[in-house]
């Protein structure tokens, strides 16, 4: 057991290592969830006097979109680098591969939150950030990047990787977006965490499935 | 008789209708190098990564060491270092980095000796802070070979790793691996180039349409004798000299 979490922590260095020196998924992410921010606030500014009614679904937009570039680079860059091979070829439970990816991905998405959510109080002028939408924000993302993590495994060999993954991830992160979004409205209308429970044990329970599944699958999904 | 370290058995593999291998037996002593030529498509690299536990077969057996790789791919992998054309490092992370990581996935025990010793066996070890994508073509194969040899496996798999050398690098790589060669590890190389492989192979082979067509020791073999075996056999202006 000691040695499939070496292999975690081992792949889980080395993104980490490679992303602080090169900054190339936190870029897109960054850039691309500013973009996706303007866009929504000039947008809206246009239409509807009150902002604040959209910050939940404008919110969950840009991490999923935004999202979905760091987790599409979670293994097409090792493909591109001719690197895939190498981490396959590691003498342990290839799951261990999976949790190391799912963790970088995670912690990129939790970093590209961190960077997008003051300015979304600058956006759109209104303190909605509390520790219950926090609690959300992780086990949304969580979710999130358990099945993008093996989506991305699986869209990786094939020739519209790009396009597939979002294909495949999209309808199967819904119920995952549906408890997020809903429990944002819910904190944002000053319900407490016990209010929201049901929300929070939806996604708890998508979270765990999500990651049972692709505990199971992994080895199979990168397979040739 | 001690049991072959490599056994294969009606190997077979398909990617869709297309056939690509057509049915493989061989067995390959504790120690033996084998070179394995063969033209573009005819599946040597398909091989490879089944041996490597990459790719599953359609059908057929493969052991390593008694042991099916179907049953315990994970333990297999720990007999098994692979050098490939692409050299399974990270551009942005330095040699030292590259064979840290490496040794952190097969558990290796006292890496930073063990690393220091390979860089300095191939002769990377002033290098070994520098970014891997500030490496000549050259010293990136040889940095491949230091990470297949992390754990010392007995069993070495190369995949044409001359692909794209200039001949001087492509040289030293052959002295290079006559001398990790060995007499206890196996090695199965595949490359086009018939005179380099016949010089590190202590047999032969040549695989053509999915099927090994020819398996020879090489100390029976001149290089002018496996010329016109191997044109005979896949047509001329395949292999080079």
């Amino acid at each position: 057991m000691r040695r499939y979490f070496q292999v975690a922590w081992a792949v889980l260095w080395k993104d980490l290592r490679i992303e602080l020196r090169t900054k190339d998924i936190f870029t897109s992410m960054a850039v691309f969830a500013v973009l996706a921010l303007m866009i929504f606030n000039f947008a809206f500014e246009l239409r509807i006097p009150d902002k604040t009614v959209v910050i939940p679904g404008v919110l969950w937009v840009a991490i999923i979109f935004s999202g979905v570039l760091g987790l599409g680079r979670a293994f097409i860059s090792e493909k591109d680098r001719g690197s895939m091979a190498g981490l396959l070829l590691a003498p342990v439970d290839r799951s261990a591969i999976y949790l190391g990816k799912m963790l970088a991905s995670l912690l990129f998405i939790l970093v590209m939150e961190a960077f997008l959510l003051p300015l979304m109080v600058i956006f759109f002028n209104t303190n909605f950030i509390s520790l219950p939408l926090l609690l959300i924000l992780f086990l949304g993302t969580l979710g999130f990047a358990a099945v993008g993590t093996v989506f991305s495994g699986l869209a990786v060999n094939t020739r519209t990787r790009e396009v597939l993954l979002p294909v495949l991830l999209f309808p199967v992160m819904l119920p995952v977006l549906m408890a997020g979004i809903r429990a944002t409205i819910g904190f944002m209308e000053g319900e407490t965490l016990i209010d929201m429970m049901k929300w929070v044990n939806l996604l708890l329970f998508f979270d765990i499935m999500y990651l049972v599944v692709a505990y199971m699958t992994f080895d199979f999904v990168v397979e040739e | 008789m001690a049991a072959p370290l490599v056994e294969v058995i009606g190997l077979r593999k398909a990617f869709g209708r297309h056939r690509v291998l057509k049915g493989i037996d061989l067995s390959i002593e504790t120690g033996t190098s084998v070179v394995l030529f063969g033209p573009n498509g005819a599946g040597k690299t398909t091989f490879l990564r089944i041996l490597s536990t990459l790719s599953r077969p359609t059908s057929g057996t493969v052991r390593v060491a008694g042991v099916d790789i179907k049953n315990n791919p994970e333990g297999i992998r720990q007999y098994l270092g692979l050098v490939t054309h692409a050299p399974l490092l990270y551009g942005d992370l330095s040699a030292q980095e590259n064979l840290s990581f490496y040794a952190r996935l097969y558990g290796i025990d006292d890496p930073e000796r063990r690393i220091h010793e390979l860089l300095e066996r191939v002769g990377l070890l002033h290098r070994r802070r520098d970014l891997v994508r500030t490496f000549s073509r050259g010293m990136v194969q040889r940095m491949a070979i230091a990470r297949a040899l992390l754990h010392n496996p007995p069993i070495l798999l190369l995949d044409e790793p001359d692909t794209g050398l200039d001949p001087q690098a492509a040289e030293m790589m052959t002295d290079f691996l006559r001398e990790i060669g060995g007499s206890d590890r196996t090695v199965l190389m595949t490359t086009h180039h018939l005179e380099r492989g016949l010089e590190l192979a202590d047999r032969v082979m040549i695989l053509q349409g999915g099927r090994i067509v020819f398996d020879k020791p090489s100390g029976l073999l001149s290089y002018e004798e496996l010329r016109p075996t191997y044109d005979e056999y896949v047509g001329k202006g395949v292999a080079v000299a």
